[in-house]
């Protein structure tokens, strides 16, 4: 589409690829000559540096540096904390070194320029830290920023006082920046080699506890106990090799993963499907294996994150394919919580016909089919803005019927029901929350279930009339669909789906309250599947393992349980930036990237200014 | 579904058009939601006229029905509520009348004038200023909070909704959604999780005054409303800057053509909004002294609601539906739950307020003054 276009069109950049990897060095830059090291845009740099720095003082004052600082990365070396306070000099430094890159418009080499950029960018990020504190040493705001703390003093100075802390955050900005500008001049090849070793030890480093814990399932924590420190974290050796081994893998590996995924997509027919079905044999495999290994917590955060792939997997059907935005969705995991409760609990209130639990999953359906059915046919023909918001007054509402005095003769109020039996499942195995692995496998067996409908349905003429409705309702109901009923069927499924999440939700905690059931639920699980990718089935676990696994859902700790009381402000700030980076996903449908990008495709897209990142992602 | 296509020719009234199964649950839904509403409200003018007639007890034998006096204090509260209603209503009306999608953020930004004032009144009763001036501090915090909560909206607008002018409409409200969850957990991290309070206010204003035993408060409230809303209307409807503001209401393009500077213009509607907001949310503090960071979710919400209700994008209908929300939810489930012999009414204050949203929407989506809405989102 354009001429800039490096060699290999195919897919859209990996996902770790942000702004600092979208081949920036490549193309017919490397003729022209390096610009002079200090003619900068200053004003520039100014400005990011200005956005930067009141970004490290809000992550300050956020308290995330002291909190997380418990988090080791790399023992004695570098913590979570201090990790998150060089994140923005880097971004900033490499995002200054980025060139717009327009046809017709000469660019230049990066060279020294883009590091001297990178680095004054960087320390005026830094200098925020270093104007925080001055601040924090002669001002008391303790009144209303509740962190506005000498701990925080103590933590940006090393302990060594505040001229200290000035120096050493202007040096580590400026550093810091000049590395990520440095990112700009690198050649592609080694950047790549570089990011899959930073990817690898951090990587390494929040999966520990998932890691050792199998470690010890399978009898091998003399190898564990090598890489990581006793007290968290990795230990320098074993960082080193980590890296060391990571760096040589991507080096030996380097475009070969790729043209393998290439070769898979290549082939057709049922050599295709038996690629897939390997795939998806293997995946399964693994799952089924691995929790065999791991002990109660590893299983817990498993079923936490199954859980929330059988939600998401369920709002992908109403988002992600028929364009239906519910807002409160959280109603159907609620309502599917309070009866299976009611169906399955001897302490249930009013009724309590105490049915087995598979048995009771039928009137859940059936119910929450019924509720969808209810809650959807006023709404479904409302324009999409007011309909997401009427879908969250009747989530908002639902809850408060289920804590009203009126109803609670019913489901209990504020108390809830409590002391509901596990999932017995035809008298082979007891499902309850004192035994997280068998929670798994129920979940695994539902999840492979609602993963089994949903690509049947994705393909079926359903599901095509739901993309037809999805990209253009009009057009659609002039093609013959009748675009209500569709919706509507969309509406009911996704219902369906999320309450088979509810009903095993209440047999693992044993108990069900309004307050499990709040609408920022809802939110975590858009957020969950605009991250993964509306649309695609693999895009939306993908996003419950990261998000849900590493930070943890609204209630349910993740791996970097550190980070709970930040979940929240990063799943807000993670919507947002996707909306504006990325709203295709982490792993985008195919069809959907097309939709999103549909002016990009039609207009040619350098008339219009676009960056080549930009570009590379509107490639079909 | 099976009948097909719509009837050509001349259209037939609405409710005698019934084409799909959905349609026919519509009508049997709304059917049932007035016969609800007039049964409720039947019941409790039963129990006005005679608490024991027999159909005041049919449903609830324990109503009692309200005195004058309850029922005057509930409806002032609603109308002290509605006009905080309103004024935030003022600020999703605007931007929906000139970009066209919901800035569900815009509840956040009320927030934020809430939790300035709280900071700022604080401030100032440490020195003591609050005690001895308070209409003078009053005014400070006003002004600091309008700042304060303009510039979010502002800052708003650069960073997450400009550059997603022109993208599917529900793609600026997801990211509305995100930066509402932002702000909302900003505010967590910043300022701590627990509720915070406004300093005491005089006597004068929490004591009833003898003019129809009101609470100074809500006089207070009343009365700073309504000349944030004349003051709101002089701008947009007399002033040039307003007249872009419609202009650019009315068609973007068109108005650019005409030499309104459109970016300048949708900055200057966040930035009014915002003002707006940030006046609602000192309001609010003086009356119920006490803010969260969660207080903007509901009252955003309802404040949409009255923005829908009011017909959206008209600024009048704004602050008419932000009364009628306000005085629906506060009398509403006495009048008519109440009498139904739904028990523990005033726990679903909330649940009111969203139904009639719902019922809105259902009855007459453009709402009671008509909605005035960008050539292209007209439907």
């Amino acid at each position: 589409m354009s001429l800039t276009t490096p060699s290999e069109p195919g897919p859209p950049p990996a996902p770790e690829a942000g702004p600092s990897a979208g081949g920036a060095a490549n193309g017919p830059s490397n003729d022209a000559p390096p610009r002079p090291p200090f003619a900068q845009d200053w004003r520039r740099i100014a400005r990011m540096g200005a956005i930067g720095a009141i970004g490290q003082i809000f992550i300050s004052l956020s308290n995330m540096p002291v909190k997380l600082d418990g988090r080791a990365i790399i023992e004695g070396v570098l913590s979570l904390g201090y990790l998150s306070l060089v994140v923005l000099p880097l971004a900033a430094g490499s995002r200054v070194g980025h060139q717009l890159r327009r046809e017709g418009v000469p660019f230049h080499r990066p060279g020294a320029h883009e590091v001297i950029g990178g680095a004054a960018c960087g320390a005026l990020v830094g200098g925020g830290l270093s104007l925080l504190a001055i601040l924090i040493a002669n001002f008391d705001l303790r009144e209303p920023l509740v962190n506005w703390s000498p701990i925080l003093a103590d933590l940006l100075a090393f302990n060594r006082g505040t001229a200290f802390a000035v120096l050493i955050w202007l040096a580590i900005g400026a550093a810091v920046g000049a590395a990520g500008g440095l990112l700009r001049v690198v050649p592609p090849a080694a950047r790549r080699v570089l990011s899959t070793m930073v990817l690898t030890l951090f990587g390494a480093a929040v999966l520990e506890s998932l890691t050792t814990d199998l470690a010890e399932g399978m009898g091998i924590e003399g190898l564990i106990e090598w890489f990581y420190a006793p007290r968290g974290g990795l230990t320098i050796t074993g960082a080193i090799a980590l890296a060391a081994g990571s760096g040589v893998l991507a080096f030996v590996a380097r475009g070969r993963v790729k043209g393998a995924k290439a070769r898979i997509d290549a082939l057709e027919g049922p050599a295709r499907n038996r690629a897939h079905l390997g795939l998806i044999m293997a995946t399964a495999a693994v799952l089924v294996i691995l929790p065999m290994f791991a002990g109660k917590l590893t299983n817990e955060l498993l079923a936490n994150v199954g859980l929330f792939v059988l939600l998401a997997l369920g709002l992908n059907i109403v988002v992600g394919l028929a364009g239906i935005l519910d807002l409160g969705y959280v109603a159907f995991f609620a309502v599917g919580s309070y009866s299976a409760a009611v169906l399955t609990a001897a302490t249930s209130p009013k009724i309590h016909p105490e049915l087995p639990w598979f048995v009771a999953l039928i009137g859940v359906v059936v119910l929450t089919g019924l509720v969808g059915l209810f809650i959807g046919a006023p709404v479904i023909r409302m324009r999409g803005d007011y309909l997401a918001i009427v879908t969250l007054g009747f989530g908002e509402i639902i809850r408060l019927l289920f804590l009203s005095d009126w109803l609670s003769g019913w489901f209990g109020g504020s108390q809830g029901i409590t002391n509901i039996p596990g999932a017995e499942i035809f008298g082979l195995a007891e499902v309850a929350g004192t035994d997280p692995r068998s929670v798994f496998y129920l979940v695994l067996a539902f999840c492979a279930i609602a993963i089994y409908v949903s690509w049947r349905l994705e393909r079926s003429r359903i599901g095509r009339a739901w993309m037809a409705v999805r990209e253009d309702e009009t057009v659609a109901e002039a093609m013959g669909i009748n675009t209500v009923n569709v919706k509507l069927l969309a509406f009911v499924v996704g219902a369906v789906l999320g309450s088979f999440s509810g009903a095993i939700f209440s047999a693992k905690v044993g108990s069900v309250f309004p307050a499990s059931f709040l609408i920022l639920v809802s939110i975590v699980i858009l957020v969950v599947v605009i991250f993964g990718g509306m649309g695609n089935i693999v895009g939306v676990i993908a996003g419950s393992a990261v998000l849900i696994g590493v930070l943890g859902g609204p209630k349910q700790p993740g791996l970097l349980a550190e980070f709970s009381e930040f979940k929240l402000l990063i799943y807000g700030a993670l919507l947002v930036w996707m909306m504006l980076a990325r709203p295709e996903g982490l792993i985008p449908s195919v069809r959907r990237t097309r939709e999103l990008h549909q002016e990009e495709l039609a207009q040619d897209a350098w008339l219009r200014g676009q960056t080549e990142d930009e570009q590379d992602e509107g490639q079909p | 579904m099976d009948e097909g296509a719509p009837p050509s020719g001349a259209p037939r009234p609405r409710l005698l058009r019934p084409r799909t199964r959905v349609d026919w649950f519509l009508t049997v839904i709304r059917v049932a939601v007035l016969i609800v509403l007039a049964v409720g409200f039947m019941a409790f003018i039963a129990q006005e006229i005679n608490p024991d007639n027999p159909f005041a007890r049919w449903a609830n034998p324990d109503a009692t029905g309200l005195t004058g006096a309850q029922f005057r204090g509930l409806v002032i509260s609603g109308i002290a509520q509605g006009s905080m209603y309103g004024l935030i209503a003022l600020g999703y009306s605007m931007v929906y009348g000139v970009l066209g999608f919901i800035n569900f953020a815009h509840g956040e930004v009320f927030m934020v004038g809430a939790m300035t004032g709280m900071i700022t009144s604080n401030k100032l009763a440490d020195v003591g200023l609050w005690e001895s001036n308070f209409i003078g501090s009053l005014v400070f915090i006003v002004v600091v909070s309008i700042i304060v909560s303009s510039l979010t909206a502002v800052v708003m607008e650069r960073v997450a909704y400009r550059p997603l002018r022109g993208a599917p409409r529900l793609i600026p409200l997801i990211t509305s959604i995100g930066v509402s969850f932002f702000l909302q957990n900003a505010s967590v991290v910043l300022l701590g999780p627990a509720s915070k309070s406004y300093p005491n206010v005089p006597d004068w204003v929490k004591a009833k005054h003898t003019f129809l035993q009101i609470e100074g408060a809500k006089i207070l409230v009343i009365v700073v409303a309504a000349l944030s809303m004349a003051a709101l209307w002089y701008y947009v409807d007399r002033t040039k800057t307003g007249k872009a503001m419609r202009a650019v209401a009315e068609d973007a393009e068109i108005a650019s053509l005409m030499g309104i500077d459109v970016n300048r213009t949708i900055v200057k509607v966040f930035a009014v909004g915002g003002a707006m907001a940030g006046m609602a949310g000192i309001l609010w503090g003086i009356l119920f002294r006490s803010v969260i960071h969660t207080t903007g979710f509901l009252p955003g919400i309802k404040a949409f609601s009255a923005a829908v209700v009011g017909g959206i994008g008209h600024l009048g209908g704004a602050m008419a539906g932000g009364l009628s929300i306000g005085v629906a939810e506060s009398v509403g489930p006495l009048l008519i739950l109440e009498p139904l012999g739904v028990s523990g009414v005033s726990q679903l204050r909330d649940a009111v307020a969203f139904s009639m949203l719902i019922i809105v929407l259902l009855v007459r989506p453009a709402g009671l003054f008509g909605e005035r809405l960008p050539a292209e989102d007209r439907a």
